[in-house]
């Protein structure tokens, strides 16, 4: 029998980050997975980061995660997305080669000191008086560990569909871990099913790339961690094309043998990610969609038509996409399918990913009902981080809905739950005008070096950054200037006498650090870097500031931690709707409590009496 | 934190009325409202009054110190003359203060809590607080939505839903198939709800609605006595009394103070098909004000066979009683019999009215939707500095949207996100 603290199953990207941070914080850790060939492998599209994705990503690597580095070394074509719009909301994506990825994130976490690769299927756990105790594999081999995090993605219950043919499998040409399926069944987790699908791959020798509109990577890229600075891979275009009225006629024509639409699949999937099925259905005036067409690889032929993806027949597949410009030779190298798989409901989790009711037992990614890489990654890095400080005796590490995206899709998942496979947007965080990609080092790095999951480099990285930053503040803020100084170097500006410092300057919407710079010329000492963070700072300052109060009145109320054995049944009052969300919920928080649906202000004060009163027991 | 404030007594009409004002800037108002604020817990009377020095009331003033104060925070309470009117202006006064809004359902009681300012006594009292609110809370919505601001609310929070969902639209899924420029159409769907929002905000003023009155519409056949009975309730020939059927062709108005309340009685021309063109422009004139009116008196001696339909609240007589041997339910305004009893049983109506629909509910209404607007103004500006400031914009939207919240009830990213996909064909 071998011995670890933590043992992470499945080696996605909810499991690479997890065994990552767990290994970090100094615990020894075990990666379980089916292969080594299965680590960091991209089950859907070639691309890491975007929307609220790419916020993820930046705060992964915040906190010395993964993620961030491997992408900025597989990265073969950067863009930031919204680069026309406020900073908030600027996201950095990029495409992936997938080997790249792959072997990278192998090497580095061959590299990763307290980390062992285990190779195996899990399909039990060692269960001792209620709380896990460590994992069985196929092979009879079997690991104790007191703390296991599960990421088992699609893995669970996964049935693959195309057309009419059903296979169990967790991805294409993968066996489903079935007995773990069932081991799980005893824990009598509410589970639920969702679905999602993938387009076919198509060989790119077979493409007339000569005839199609290109789409180039930003000329300067954006990387997603704050420690890169150039590119490692060759840099490539992605190819656009059109679906049109003989492409949507076929589908059309051909509907009730999707499995989607021929009634095989129960599953529910992502809106934002529908299958062309479903876009041709729901969208029938539209008579035309984009088709991004993304290299898989410098090295591979493959190709990821982006946009769709189809439970269709293979052959109905291949007379759709040769009816498409550019794509009439296209060969298909691998078909397009819908995976439907078991999850479990977030909601039984808390905010450290743990089953309160399975001492020791975390669950990270899809496996949670979320869908993307980073969404996964970012849970990996929770369960892991929460994992190792259990075992060395420290205070949970939550996050907040005010500090990180990373605190919004925990709370999302634990409080809300999910109806479909769920994924960030930056529209899901309210104080987003702070959670910015280009502040997430400043927002939790600090909070990763107390706990001890940040190496040197990036703690002086970012010691360096904030003593700058301090200086160009300090520099804009101690001086004022009066109107008609202002005015002197061409800002307009109001002459209604009132004196303004640098910083106040530039948040007025059409000044930038180049006009105030003839104010001062220490100004212009301050490097480049610094002037666009210090811009970006005074563009929102109004609102951040108007922000602060909600905030502070989240973090009072997260205080108000709701111990797991409190009994909400036994409050007096409560109506029995609210009684009854309350109990299957369980917040952790007054926060999170306030954030049910139908809680009132009342009932929040009765909840916190209890806590008082409990306390107030205890102490005495 | 915010400074908070709200009737602490009983709504409606009383002799004195408390309104309590917690918080950090409770005694900063204080000093703005009156020339010297008294020591603490030394009950003292002050004039208070309105930044252009307008005089508000004369009132008992009483100032706690934090931690000593009820809710541990610095308190202020003033003790005011009961009248709706006097109670509106200073709420409205101190909605305008910086840092200050209503105060939530059971928030003064959330406080002491926070701060250990509650005894256990008190802290099982709070069952009854979650009762009352929720009960409050269900009827609060009911009102909203089941009366004549239903319509325009749910229109409001459909226009909001959707200017929300284009600008989100096209922050979080610029990499897809959606319009790039959604200025035009969220310009105009919040130029809608501010207008409406406008409208809505002056009709709400109770204190307007004392000011001009309550109508009640004399409503019922030609020649069924209502003129007489204007005359009587008048006191003097108002209107034009004769016995041949349709003397009264315009609407013709008496004000009346009836128990403290304003109230205008409308004598409507008889209420009957007429090939009289001047008469028929009379009926129609006299169709609409008495729909209009808060109440109307139908004098009638057939209740099936009424020209409106009449309300919940209305009121059915038999005329004329002095001509049949029906002594019980009528009225005839020749001999003043069943007068007082009419006139008792309307000012019951709308005393009730006034408690009901006054203070809390509307105030809280109002200060929603007084506040929604300004930040929809504040959208406006942001939207004219282009694309660039969607993010901001959408953020004063955000806002906006949740100072409206208290009307129409919460909408989450969720209702945002629901309209992004029914509206757009979104995926890769
Ligand atoms: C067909 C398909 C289409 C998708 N489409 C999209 C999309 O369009 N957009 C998007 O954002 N995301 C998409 N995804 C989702 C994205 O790939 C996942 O959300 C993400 O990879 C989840 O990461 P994970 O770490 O939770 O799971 P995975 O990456 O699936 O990793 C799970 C790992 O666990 C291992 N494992 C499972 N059971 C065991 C066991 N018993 N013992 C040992 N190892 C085990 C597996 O071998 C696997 O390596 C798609 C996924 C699939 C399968």
């Amino acid at each position: 029998m071998k011995h670890f603290d933590v043992v992470v199953i499945g080696g996605g990207h909810a499991g690479t980050e997890a065994a990552h941070a767990a290994a970090r914080m100094g615990v020894r850790t075990a990666l379980v997975t089916m292969s080594e060939s299965d680590i960091g492998v991209m089950s859907c599209n070639p691309a890491i980061g975007g929307l609220g994705k790419g916020h993820l990503v930046r705060e992964i690597d915040a906190l010395d995660g993964v993620m961030a580095r491997v992408a900025d070394k597989a990265g073969i074509q950067f863009r930031l997305l919204n680069r026309r719009k406020g900073p908030a909301v600027q996201g950095p994506r990029a495409q992936a080669d997938r080997d790249v990825y792959r072997h990278t994130m192998l090497a580095e976490t061959r590299a990763q000191s307290n980390l062992a690769i285990v190779t195996g299927e899990v399909v039990d756990f060692r269960v001792k008086g209620g709380a896990i105790a460590g994992v069985v594999l196929k092979d009879g081999t079997q690991l104790e560990a007191t703390r296991v995090i599960l990421t088992s993605g699609t893995f669970l219950r996964g049935v693959v569909h195309i057309g009419d043919i059903a296979r169990s499998g967790g991805r294409f040409g993968e066996e489903a871990s079935v007995r773990l399926a069932e081991r799980i069944d005893d824990f009598g987790l509410p589970l639920g099913r969702l679905k999602t699908g993938t387009p076919p791959r198509l060989d790119g020798r077979t493409i007339r790339w000569d005839l199609l509109e290109d789409q180039p990577g930003d000329d300067d890229p954006t990387f997603f961690s704050f420690l890169t600075r150039e590119t490692s891979a060759r840099q490539v275009s992605c190819g656009i094309t059109h679906t049109n009225e003989l492409t949507h006629q076929i589908i059309r024509e051909n509907l009730e043998r999707s499995a989607m639409y021929g009634g095989h699949i129960d599953g529910v999937g992502p809106r934002y990610c529908p299958s062309i099925e479903d876009k041709i259905v729901r969208f029938a005036d539209k008579d035309s969609h984009q088709i991004f067409l993304e290299p898989e690889g410098l090295k591979s032929d493959l190709i990821y038509p982006n946009g769709i993806s189809t439970s269709l027949p293979q052959d109905v597949q291949e007379s759709y996409v040769r009816s498409i410009y550019g794509l009439e030779q296209a060969v298909i190298v691998q078909p397009g399918y819908a995976i439907e798989y078991d999850y479990v409901d977030p909601r039984a989790l808390d905010a450290t990913l743990a089953l309160p009711t399975v001492k020791g037992l975390y669950l990270a990614g899809q496996v949670n009902g979320t869908t993307g890489y980073e969404e996964a990654a970012a849970q990996g890095m929770v369960a892991g981080l929460n994992a190792a400080r259990d075992v060395q005796g420290g205070e949970p590490v939550i996050f907040s809905r005010s500090d990180s995206y990373i605190g919004v899709m925990v709370d999302d998942l634990t409080t809300r739950g999910v109806t479909e496979p769920y994924r960030m947007f930056t529209s899901r965080a309210e104080f987003r005008l702070s959670l910015r990609v280009d502040n997430a080092d400043q927002r939790l790095t600090p909070t990763g070096i107390t706990l001890g999951c940040v190496g040197q480099r990036r703690s002086e990285v970012l010691e360096d950054k904030m003593a700058r930053l301090d200086s160009g503040r300090h520099a804009l803020s101690e001086q004022t200037f009066t109107p008609s100084q202002v005015s002197a170097v061409g800002i307009r500006i109001n002459q209604d006498g009132s004196k303004r410092t640098g910083m106040q300057l530039l948040a007025f919407p059409d000044v930038s650090f180049a006009e105030i710079e003839r104010l001062d010329p220490r100004f212009s000492a301050i490097d480049g870097e610094i002037q666009r963070q210090l811009e970006r700072e005074a563009l929102y300052a109004n609102y951040i500031e108007r922000q602060q109060r909600d905030i502070e009145a989240l973090r009072r109320d997260e205080a108000h931690v709701i111990p797991t054995d409190f009994d909400f049944a036994a409050l007096n009052g409560l109506s029995s709707e609210l009684r009854a969300k309350l109990t299957t919920t369980r917040p952790g928080s007054l926060a999170q409590a306030a954030r049910i649906d139908g809680m009132t202000p009342a009932a929040l004060t009765l909840i916190l009496a209890r806590l008082r009163q409990r306390s107030g027991k205890q102490s005495a | 934190m915010d400074t908070i404030y709200a009737l602490a007594s009983a709504q409606g009409r009383a002799g004195i009325s408390v309104i309590r004002v917690s918080g950090s800037q409770a005694h900063g108002s204080a000093a703005r409202l009156m020339a010297d604020v008294p020591q603490a817990r030394v009950a003292a009377t002050r004039v208070l009054r309105v930044d252009n020095g307008d005089i508000l009331d004369h009132a008992l003033v009483l100032r706690f110190d934090g931690p000593g104060s009820f809710t541990g925070e610095d308190v202020m309470e003033y003790h005011i003359h009961g009248s709706i009117s006097v109670q509106q202006a200073l709420l409205n006064w101190l909605s305008q203060q910086p840092g200050h809004r209503l105060a939530e359902p059971g928030e003064f009681t959330r406080r002491a809590m926070e701060n250990g300012r509650l005894d256990l006594a008190q802290v099982e009292g709070l069952a009854d607080l979650i009762d009352a609110e929720t009960e409050a809370q269900r009827k609060q919505a009911v009102r909203v939505f089941s009366g004549a601001l239903g319509e325009r609310v749910e229109a409001w929070r459909s226009k909001l839903i959707r200017a929300a969902a284009l600008l989100e639209a096209t922050i979080d899924f610029a990499d897809e198939d959606v319009p790039v420029d959604v200025t035009p159409e969220v310009t105009e769907l919040l130029t809608a709800v501010e207008g409406d929002l406008d409208r809505e905000i002056r009709g709400s003023f109770v204190a307007e609605r004392i000011r001009s009155g309550f109508e009640v519409a004399i409503v019922g056949p030609p020649n069924a006595g209502k003129s007489t009975l204007l005359n009587r309730l008048a006191g003097r020939e108002a209107a034009i009394t004769s016995d041949i059927a349709g003397t009264t062709r315009d609407v013709i108005e008496v004000r009346m103070d009836i128990n403290g309340l304003p109230i205008s009685f409308l004598d409507t021309a008889g209420l009957r098909d007429s090939t009289d063109e001047v008469e028929v422009i009379g009926v129609a004139r006299a169709m609409e004000r008495a729909e209009a009116a808060d109440l109307r008196v139908f004098l009638t001696t057939d209740p099936d066979d009424l020209p409106l339909v009449p309300k919940e609240i209305d009121i059915i007589l038999t005329p004329k009683v002095d001509l049949t041997t029906d002594l019980n339910s009528g009225i005839s305004g020749k001999t003043g019999q069943g007068v007082d009893e009419l006139l008792a049983g309307i000012s019951e109506i709308f005393s009730e009215k006034v408690a009901q629909s006054g203070s809390a509910t509307h105030a809280r209404h109002r200060s929603a939707m007084l506040q929604t607007k300004d930040l929809l103004v504040e959208t406006q500006r942001t939207l004219s500095q282009g694309s660039a400031a969607y993010d901001i914009a959408a953020e004063d939207l955000r806002t906006a949207i949740r100072a409206l919240e208290a009307l129409v009830g919460r909408i989450g990213v969720e209702t945002l996100l629901n309209e992004i996909f029914a509206s757009f064909c979104l995926g890769k």
